[in-house]
């Protein structure tokens, strides 16, 4: 065993006996839950969960699922990586999913075509005003700016009234969801231009995701962003004592969330080629439970990235389990629910064990 | 008068009903050590509190450095130069020693705003450097310092402090729950600073490290200074009588 004293005053410590990053945890519990799939697969429905099963194609692993599971998470995957953000700050926020709903109709009323097959576009929503055909770069920057503003006030109710996350960011879910359904009367907003039907095309919505993933994972943990992220979560007056401007730093995180939602919506707009005002119902509650599964503490200061992201990859898993094993639907949602009550439960635990004495 | 590096003017403080701290009045010369004794409760950290603007003074002023100065926030003192290690350590748990110690002063690599990208090598390096001179033992600098014991914790944030010291440094009761190793190199640290000419304000319990670090003794009792004492004109029960106000009824000035 290599004990050194690497420790200062000469306390022996072995770096190779490091404590095991609470990550793994999760990517155990995504391989488990993978296997008992598998299991379950093959002796009940003579299938197999992961592996390729049929012969006229030619791959080991059941590709198409594969692609499935991460699809489908990818867009309440990219909110998480905000959620995540503001619960490591100490926060919450309820309102992503009307984010979404508001920035996807906002955005895709100035993505529309002039014409659809030869008549004038029926749903063109500034038809008077002639914002047709416009460059696909306006609704994204719309778009984020909706999702900037709406994030901007959840910060600074945040930070500079004393309203708690949890009722300020409530205030936002009721009344973006209400500015999506005025914003049309109800109706739903369709026909974009090619540019903007491309950005979630495909397999666009994983790229999107794993790219911010992958730029956030390194933005938490190589900048100041980052470090005063976990900072303000686990001790705010501290951080205040240190000098650090605490209320600007949180506006700052719910504006990136606020971005990173309005993203969702722009690529879920684009993928589902229209945009409704009930778009994203409930996807702020699949976020947070993405976040809580990967092991982010709701008590703030804790979480990862990559730990969301296996979160992300757990919730895919276990939708597209519960279709391979043809089970209902709701079945799903009771499960998700059983789901994010024990990451809960398992993170009271995880307080208790190492609460000061 | 330009030797004078802090003073307080009918410093107060008020928490509702309460009045924490009364009509302070409080002088440290330049390079002076002075000690702040007194009871629980006796408004101490409350004086602290005010000096460094972690709260905003119900009445009073402050001069520091030649200049009334009306902090804002911490950020401002610090900037000034006061450096503090506060009673309750101003550490965030979640966070490692070297981030601890660089907490809002954090060196970097390359410069984005907040997006700025930390040079952790250099931080870790010098934290090292730091906690030499605390004598503290850490096992490992890049754990959380949740889990480490209050000792350890209490080093981390006196590093913190002696590391960036400039103009002013307070600590309230910075050996508090230190083992007589420790308490006997951060003794040395105070030294360090008295030799630097650094002007200190030392809150402590412990008597006989006051007499033995310090010029004056300054003592608190229910909010206000009864006494201020030069070390070589006092003794252990002078300041005790002080203290538990067998002495010393009306205010005084410090
Ligand atoms: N935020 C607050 N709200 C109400 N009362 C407060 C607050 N902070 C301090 N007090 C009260 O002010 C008084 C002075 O407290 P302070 O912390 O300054 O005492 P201290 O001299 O530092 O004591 P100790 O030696 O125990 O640290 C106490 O009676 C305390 O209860
Ligand atoms: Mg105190």
């Amino acid at each position: 065993m290599a004990t050194t004293t690497h420790g200062l005053g000469g306390l022996k410590y072995d770096p190779s006996r490091r404590a095991r990053a609470p990550e793994w945890n999760v990517f155990f519990a995504l391989v488990g839950i993978i296997l008992i799939f598998e299991l379950v697969g093959r002796v009940f429905m003579g299938d197999s969960f992961l592996f390729n099963t049929r012969a006229n194609v030619d791959t080991l692993f059941n590709e198409q699922r594969l692609q499935i599971i991460i699809l489908q998470v990818s867009i309440t995957g990219i909110i998480a990586l905000g959620v995540t953000q503001v619960i490591i700050s100490g926060g919450i926020d309820l309102s992503s999913g009307s984010i979404v709903g508001a920035t996807a109709m906002v955005a895709m009323s100035f993505a529309q075509v002039a014409m659809v097959n030869g008549n004038p576009n029926p749903k063109a929503i500034f038809a008077a005003q002639g914002w047709m055909d416009l460059p696909v770069i306006v609704p994204v920057l719309v778009g984020l700016a909706c999702g900037a503003a709406a994030g901007m006030i959840n910060g600074a109710l945040v930070a500079y009234t004393r309203i708690p996350p949890f009722i300020a960011t409530l205030g936002m879910m009721v009344t973006a969801r209400g500015i999506a359904k005025w914003w049309s009367k109800g109706n739903p907003i369709s026909f974009p231009t090619d540019a903007y039907a491309a950005i979630g095309k495909g397999m666009m919505p994983v790229i999107i995701f794993v790219s911010l993933a992958v730029l956030f994972h390194l933005i938490l943990t190589y900048t100041r962003y980052g470090k005063h992220c976990y900072g303000i979560g686990s001790n705010e007056q501290a951080m205040r004592m240190s000098g650090i401007n605490v209320e600007k730093m949180k506006v700052l995180i719910y504006v990136i969330a606020g971005l990173l939602s309005a993203l969702a919506a722009i690529v879920l707009s684009s993928k589902n080629l229209t945009a409704q005002a009930g778009m994203g119902v409930m996807y702020e509650l699949d976020a947070i439970a993405m976040a809580v599964i990967g092991g982010v503490s709701l008590q703030g200061g804790r979480g990862s990235i990559i730990g969301t992201v296996l979160g992300a990859l757990i919730f895919g898993v276990i939708i597209s389990g519960f279709t391979f094993l043809k089970l209902d639907a709701y079945y799903q949602e009771m499960v998700k629910g059983v789901i994010i009550v024990a990451a809960v439960v398992l993170d009271q635990w995880r307080q208790k064990g190492r609460a000061r004495g | 008068m330009s030797d004078i590096i802090l003073e307080t003017r009918g410093l107060s403080k008020r928490y509702g009903g309460v009045h924490a701290l009364e009509d302070a009045n409080f002088t440290l010369r330049a390079g002076e050590h002075v000690a702040v004794v007194g009871d629980n409760g006796a408004g101490k950290s409350t004086f602290v509190r005010q000096v460094t603007a972690v709260e905003q003074r119900s009445a009073g002023q402050v001069f520091f450095d030649g200049k009334e100065v009306n902090f804002t926030g911490p950020l401002e003192a610090r900037e000034a130069g006061i450096e503090t290690v506060f009673q309750t350590l101003a550490l965030a748990d979640d966070l490692d020693v070297p981030s601890n110690l660089f907490l809002g002063r954090e060196l970097y690599k390359f410069r984005m705003g907040p997006f700025s990208i930390l040079d952790r090598k250099a931080m870790r390096d010098r934290t090292l450097e730091a906690l030499k001179t605390t004598a503290v033992k850490i096992p490992n600098v890049d754990n959380p310092i949740r889990n480490m014991s209050g000792g350890q914790r209490q080093c981390v944030s006196i590093a913190r402090t002696a590391a960036f010291a400039s103009k002013l440094v307070i600590m309230d009761e910075p050996t508090a729950a230190l083992g007589v190793q420790e308490t006997a190199q951060v003794e040395n640290i105070i030294r360090g600073l008295k030799e630097r000419g650094i002007p200190m304000i030392l809150i402590s319990h412990n008597l006989r490290q006051v007499f033995d670090l310090v010029d004056r003794i300054v003592v608190f009792r229910r909010g206000r200074i009864v006494a201020s004492l030069n070390k070589h004109e006092t003794d252990g029960n002078d300041i005790v009588s002080y203290i538990t106000g067998v002495k010393g009824a009306e205010t005084a000035d410090a």
